[in-house]
């Protein structure tokens, strides 16, 4: 018997699908890390938010996909905004761990807030995506998977592209170099953290808005969280591109161990992972070094 | 915020530091009744020893002590005649204040003209573009024009506080504080940039007060000097003045004290132990 070589394609592209979406939450978890060195444990809550507010807003209000994808972006943001004004301003110059343990706490009340209005159902979102397959060479793609990973490329290359030219991308970068510096040259370092929350928000739900789609929703899809923890962790907690790589990498080898090796491997591998990184480069693949460990 | 009143005819010193006191975590005291007064248009220098409290006056100033746990716990700052107190930092530098750091602080991941970008928000809420301060900036600081695109952390370190003033340059501000722009540079180096900031003073007009460990080379650019020990001045006067005092040329200039004869550092440490400045 011979490998099929056009099965390992498949598999790898439906990994490289999902890796897209791991490396946009992860592009969420990575600007607020870098702005406010804030970990953010609810990245993967702030996601579920963003999808079940897009169920919201489909299903009970029946509105068209693409104004309750605008709508559930806009409830994301305002609830980045809120949240960094009440929660983790006042708690700026605490102890890490302190911020970290507020972010958990965070998650466990979107987690509840969600089941209180939805119940703990898992839903399917509406289909909004085109149904027909897709083929890259021989490979067939599932067609959700194949868009979810044009958008979350293409917001992330926008993200890319904006960080090196937009003057608020400069604000970001030069705050996330040095608080104090950036202070003295005029930059409104509380504005910085904001928006850096809202923005992160905003990604976070698309993401979710795009998990939902593809997987269905439940008040325990923050889970997805965990992976992406893993990887930016792999990738490093400040790096753009290493949420990029880490993403793809984290979303192939979740798909080849799940497939070829079943799916109780899956978690195995990406940890078996996460540690060989860490024992070589502690700070991750791109991340800075001496940056405060976990 | 109300502005008090000012007569037209003597209009108010650009900064006015009145009694202050500054407790670091609500328990260190390093700042004990210190006033100055940075006359407009003037380098006024603010010199000390290690640990004196220099650095902390001058956060103390800009308001970037909060990032440090500390606190002014007493007395006043007028910065144009106005209360500054509480005022966020950035929100005074905006307003003409501009604290250029000890360490330079310039952003290494960023390229040296996204340094320069990144000051143009000093200039937020005001009018004039920015563009022709960064023609200003390469003007002063021909190399930074040539390395504009490299990143700021792979310039030398004599580049890097060229950098710190051009952002300074940038937001154009009427005060400047300096802290300690020599810090680690080569001799040579250290006189190119002292020599840029007389020409700053005297081409822009911009005020400046300037912490310094070499008390020759603030003497050279200053008119005013302040000496502080731990947390108050102790000496303060034009410079004329305070370089020929005593003390001041045999602690901060090194020309030895009384006959002019070589002393060793064991001496001076004893007779400094000893010695009160004010009785």
């Amino acid at each position: 018997m011979t490998f099929d070589w056009l099965l390992l394609a498949e598999v790898s592209l439906a990994g490289l699908g999902t890796g897209g979406l791991y490396a946009l939450t992860a592009l969420a978890f990575v600007i607020i890390y870098k702005a406010t060195r804030v970990v953010n444990l609810a990245i993967g809550e702030i996601l579920m938010l963003g999808a079940y507010a897009f169920f919201g807003f489909t299903a009970t209000l029946a509105l068209p996909w693409w104004a309750a994808a605008l709508g559930a972006l806009a409830v994301a943001g305002v609830f980045g905004a809120v949240t960094e004004r009440l929660v983790i301003r006042p708690m700026l110059g605490e102890s890490p761990i302190a911020v970290f343990m507020v972010t958990v706490g965070l998650g466990s009340i979107l987690v509840g807030l969600v089941e209180i209005l939805w119940t703990a159902d898992p839903r399917r979102l509406p289909e909004f995506m085109p149904a027909t397959p897709v083929f890259i060479g021989e490979a067939f793609l599932a067609p959700k998977i194949a868009y979810g990973f044009l958008v979350a490329a293409a917001v992330i290359t926008v993200f890319m592209v904006l960080f090196r030219t937009w003057r608020g991308g400069v604000a970001l970068r030069a705050t996330a170099g040095d608080r104090a510096a950036a202070y003295s040259v005029g930059i409104n370092v509380p504005g910085v953290f904001s928006l850096a929350w809202v923005i992160a928000c905003v990604v976070a739900a698309g993401a979710g808005i795009l998990v939902g789609a593809i997987g269905g929703i439940s008040s325990t899809m923050g889970v997805f969280g965990l992976s992406v923890l893993v990887v930016v962790i792999v990738g490093g907690l400040d790096s753009v591109p290493g949420a990029l790589v880490g993403g793809l990498l984290i979303g192939l080898i979740e798909a080849l161990a799940g497939f070829y090796l079943g799916g109780e491997y899956k978690l195995l591998a990406t940890f078996s992972l996460l540690v060989a990184v860490l024992m070589v480069r502690p700070y991750g693949l791109f991340g800075t070094r001496e940056i405060e460990r976990l | 915020m109300p502005i008090p009143a000012q007569t037209a005819a003597a209009p108010p010193p650009v900064l006015e530091v009145t009694n202050i006191e500054v407790v670091f975590k609500k328990t260190v005291q390093v700042l004990r009744g210190l006033s100055l007064t940075v006359p407009r248009g003037c380098i006024v220098a603010l010199l000390g020893s290690n640990g004196a409290g220099k650095s902390t006056t001058l956060k103390a100033v800009s308001n970037l002590l909060g990032l440090e746990n500390g606190a002014i716990s007493a007395g006043t700052i007028r910065f144009d005649g106005r209360p500054v107190a509480g005022l966020p930092p950035h929100e005074l530098v905006r307003a003409g204040l501009f604290h250029v750091m000890e360490g330079r602080r310039i952003f290494e991941d960023l390229s040296v003209e996204e340094n320069l970008v990144a000051a143009t928000y000093a200039r937020t809420g005001r009018a004039g573009s920015a563009a022709g301060r960064f023609d200003l900036v390469y003007e002063y600081f021909p190399n930074l024009h040539e390395r504009r695109s490299v990143r700021a952390g792979y310039l030398s370190g004599g580049e890097q506080q060229m950098l710190a003033i051009g952002r300074a340059l940038v937001a154009e501000p009427s005060l400047i504080l300096l802290d300690e722009p020599s810090l680690g540079l080569s001799p040579r180096l250290v006189e190119e940039i002292f020599a840029i900031i007389a020409r700053i003073n005297a081409e822009q007009g911009t005020s400046m007060l300037l912490v310094e460990q070499n008390a020759a080379l603030a003497f050279a650019v200053a008119s005013y000097g302040y000496i502080m020990e731990t947390g108050r001045i102790v000496i303060d006067g034009p410079v004329e003045r305070l370089a020929r005092d005593r003390d001041v040329r045999e602690f901060y200039l090194g020309l030895g004290g009384a006959g002019g004869e070589h002393r060793s550092y064991r001496d001076v440490k004893h007779y400094k132990r000893r010695k009160r400045w004010l009785s």
